[in-house]
C-alpha cells in the first residue's frame, strides 16, 4: 500500500535499504581490531598485527592518528601499556561514531523530520572522587584485552566483582558499574573462553571499548544544561535489562509552554537488581521513582515545570517537577506532534550505532512472517521488526504485532540492517482501532495475567528479604 | 544480541538464592521443617565435591557421604533459573537420556560418588548471597545510562 499521507511524517522505507557510502570500509577496520581481541594481545600473532594496523590506518586522517599508530605498533609487539589500549579503544569508538553519524543522517532523510542541531558541547572535566575505582576498572579491562576472549577464565572474570561492588553506591559511577556488571556476567557465563563455541566478537569489543573510555575521568558525565517547562506527550517505553540492572526509557514529544518548537526527549529510570527480579518485578522496582511510568500506562500527558534536561535531550526526572495531565493518545501524538519534533544530537562520545533509537510511525503495511522473523512491508520495502525487544510484562505480544495495521516504534540498526522495535500498535477490532502498548503495565495493571505476574514478583522480593533476615540473625 | 538470557521467574521460597559462581553451583536452601533454618549448599564444577551446612554452621544430616535433598532442590531450581544447558556446561555434568532435566543432572553427578568437600565454601556463599541482596538496596536513579542500550530486554528466557 502506498503511504496515503505524504505530509503526515510517514517514512520512506526505501532509503533504509540503500547502501551507505563508506560503511563497509569502516566496519571492516573495526572487525579487524575486534578479531585481534579474540586471542588476546599478550603475544600477538601477525594476523592480529594486521588488524591493529588496519584500525590505525582508518583513523590516519584524524587527530588521533599519531597516538593510535604508536599504540597499534606497541600492541603488535606485545608491549602495550594501558594508554595504548585506551588509544585503540578511542580509535574504534571514533570509527563507530562515524558509522553512527552516517546512519543517523540516513534515518533523517527517511523520516524527513527537522535535523538535529550540530553538537558542540564539551563535557566539563569534573573532579571525581573515585579515581582509584576508575584505575581499578581500567586495569581489569587491560587484563581482559591481554587474555583475549579465548583466554578468559573464572578467576580473571571475578576480578570485576569488587570493582563493581565499590562503584554501585556511587551515583556518578552507575554508568560504568552497570556496564561492567553486565559484561562480566556474560563473560562468566561463557567461561572458560577456550571452550567457547561462538564468540560474540563485535559485541564484546563494543562493551570493552565503551568501558575503557568510561574509565577516563569525566567521560561519563552528562550534566543537565537547562530546564524545560511544558507538556510531554509519551510515545512509549523501551526497557533494557541484564541480570543485575534494569532501565526504562520513556520516549516522548515535548511541547514547550512558551510555544517554541517541539522536540523529542527521553526520560529514564534505572536500578540495580538481583537477577531473580524479572518481568513485572522490573516495573515494581522502577515505578515508585518516576510518575511518568504510571502516566504512560494510563495514556496521559504530563506537565513538567523546570525539569532538568541534558544536551542529548534526556530529562533528568524529578517527580516534584511533574504533574499528570490530560488523556493523550499515543497514535494521535505520533500523527500530529511527532512529524515536527526535532531530536537532540548524541553526545560526541555516545555516538555509536547501538544508540540509534528514533521514534517513528508506520502504517498501511502488510505483515510478513517468515523463518527470519517478522517484517513489515511498507510501500513494497521490507522492514524487519524486532518483536523480541518488547517487555515480557505487557500485553504487546508477537501475535498482536502480527495482526496490527499501524505501529509507533523505535527505528534501530543492528548487524547491518535497520529494525523496528514496536512501542505500540493499532489493530482493528470490530471495526474499531484499538491500541496496544508495550508499556501498558508500567504503572500497574488490572489485566488478569498482569496481576498474576505482579503478585509473583512481589512474593519473590518478600521471600528474598525474609530469608536474608534468617541468615543474618545467626 | 544479548549473550545471557534473563533468568526465568521461579518461586524463591524453597531456594531463595542459586548461582553459578566461584567454580561452583551454590546457593541457599530453606529447611523443609524449620522456618527459622536455612542451608548453605554447594557443588563444585567438574569434581562435584559437595557441601551443605545450616546457617548456624552445623553440618547437614542428610549430606553425610552423598548429596542431600537440599542439593537436589538447589540443582532443580538452578535448572529452572538458568536453563539445563547452562547448568550442565558449568558443572561439566554429563546427564544421560534425551531430555536432560534437573533430575538427570543430579543423578549424573550423584552416580559418580563425589567426595564431600570442606565446608569453607559456606562463608563465601553466604557473602555472595549478601552481595546479591545488596542489589535490592541501591536507590534507583533517573540519570540516563546510555550503556544499557547494549542490553535490550528480550522475551527469551533461560
Amino acid at each position: 500500500m502506498v503511504p496515503h499521507d505524504e505530509g503526515g511524517g510517514l517514512m520512506r522505507a526505501d532509503l533504509l535499504t540503500d547502501v551507505v557510502d563508506g560503511l563497509d570500509e569502516a566496519l571492516a577496520a573495526v572487525d579487524g581490531f575486534d578479531g585481534a581481541l579474540v586471542d588476546g594481545l599478550l603475544r600477538p600473532r601477525p594476523a592480529q598485527a594486521v588488524g591493529l594496523a588496519g584500525l590505525a590506518d582508518a583513523v590516519a586522517g584524524s587527530p588521533l592518528a599519531g597516538r593510535v599508530a604508536e599504540a597499534a605498533e606497541k600492541t603488535a609487539a606485545g608491549a602495550a601499556g594501558e594508554d595504548h589500549f585506551v588509544a585503540l579503544a578511542a580509535a574504534r569508538t571514533a570509527l563507530l561514531g562515524s558509522v553512527h553519524d552516517a546512519l543517523v543522517a540516513r534515518v533523517g532523510e527517511a523520516v524527513g523530520r527537522p535535523r538535529p542541531e550540530e553538537s558542540g558541547t564539551d563535557r566539563p572535566g569534573t573532579q571525581e572522587p573515585t579515581a582509584n575505582l576508575l584505575i581499578a576498572a581500567r586495569s581489569w579491562l587491560c587484563d581482559l584485552a591481554r587474555a583475549g576472549w579465548r583466554g578468559i577464565d573464572h578467576e580473571l572474570v571475578a576480578g570485576a566483582a569488587p570493582v563493581v561492588s565499590a562503584m554501585l553506591p556511587e551515583p556518578g559511577m552507575r554508568r560504568l558499574a552497570a556496564l561492567l556488571d553486565g559484561f562480566a556476567a556474560e563473560l562468566a557465563a561463557s567461561c572458560p573462553g577456550a571452550a567457547l563455541e561462538h564468540v560474540p566478537v563485535r559485541r564484546w569489543a563494543d562493551l570493552w571499548s565503551r568501558a575503557v573510555l568510561l574509565t577516563l575521568p569525566g567521560a561519563a558525565s552528562a550534566p543537565a544544561v537547562g530546564e524545560v517547562t511544558g507538556r510531554l506527550l509519551p510515545l512509549g517505553v523501551d526497557v533494557q535489562e541484564h541480570a543485575t540492572a534494569v532501565q526504562a526509557q520513556v520516549h516522548a514529544v515535548f511541547e514547550p509552554a512558551d510555544g517554541g518548537p517541539a522536540r523529542l526527549v527521553r526520560a529514564s529510570v534505572s536500578a540495580p537488581k538481583p537477577d531473580t527480579v524479572v518481568g513485572a518485578g522490573l516495573w515494581q522496582l522502577l515505578r515508585p521513582h518516576m510518575s511518568l511510568l504510571a502516566a504512560v500506562g494510563e495514556g496521559r500527558a504530563v506537565e513538567v515545570d523546570a525539569m532538568p534536561v541534558t544536551a542529548e535531550g534526556d530529562l533528568v526526572w524529578d517527580d516534584a517537577r511533574a504533574r499528570t495531565g490530560e488523556p493523550a493518545e499515543v497514535f494521535a501524538a505520533a500523527r500530529v506532534a511527532l512529524p515536527a519534533a526535532a531530536a537532540a544530537p548524541a553526545a560526541p562520545l555516545d555516538r555509536h550505532p547501538v544508540r540509534i533509537a528514533v521514534p517513528v510511525l508506520v502504517e498501511g503495511y502488510a505483515v510478513e512472517e517468515g523463518d527470519d522473523g517478522t517484517a513489515f512491508l511498507i510501500a513494497g520495502q521490507r522492514l524487519a521488526v524486532d518483536v523480541g525487544r518488547v517487555p515480557a510484562a505487557g500485553p504487546l505480544t508477537p501475535e498482536v504485532i502480527a495482526s496490527s495495521g499501524a505501529c509507533v516504534g523505535l527505528l534501530r540498526w543492528d548487524a547491518g540492517e535497520f529494525l523496528l522495535q514496536p512501542l505500540a500498535v493499532e489493530r482493528t477490532v470490530r471495526k474499531k482501532a484499538v491500541a496496544v502498548h508495550a508499556g501498558a503495565w508500567a504503572g500497574g495493571t488490572t489485566d488478569k495475567a498482569g496481576v498474576r505476574a505482579e503478585k509473583a514478583a512481589t512474593d519473590a522480593v518478600t521471600v528474598l528479604r525474609e530469608r536474608a533476615g534468617r541468615l543474618l540473625r545467626k | 544480541m544479548r549473550v545471557v538470557p534473563s533468568a526465568r521467574p521461579r518461586k524463591l521460597a524453597k531456594v531463595p538464592f542459586a548461582e553459578l559462581a566461584d567454580g561452583r553451583l551454590q546457593g541457599v536452601v530453606s529447611s523443609g521443617s524449620d522456618i527459622g533454618r536455612v542451608y548453605v549448599s554447594s557443588v563444585e564444577a567438574g569434581t562435584y565435591a559437595f557441601a551443605c551446612s545450616t546457617n548456624n554452621n552445623r553440618p547437614c544430616g542428610g549430606a553425610r557421604g552423598s548429596f542431600c535433598n537440599h542439593i537436589r532442590a538447589l540443582v532443580d531450581e538452578a535448572v529452572l533459573q538458568y536453563g539445563v544447558e547452562r547448568v550442565t556446561r558449568y558443572l561439566k555434568a554429563e546427564p544421560t537420556g534425551e531430555d536432560p532435566s534437573g533430575y538427570s543432572v543430579f543423578n549424573a553427578m550423584y552416580s559418580t560418588r563425589p567426595a564431600q568437600g570442606d565446608s569453607s565454601a559456606a562463608a563465601q556463599v553466604f557473602s555472595r548471597f549478601l552481595r546479591h541482596l545488596a542489589y535490592l538496596e541501591y536507590a534507583p536513579a533517573t540519570a540516563p545510562l546510555p550503556e544499557m542500550q547494549w542490553f535490550p530486554t528480550t522475551r527469551a528466557v533461560a
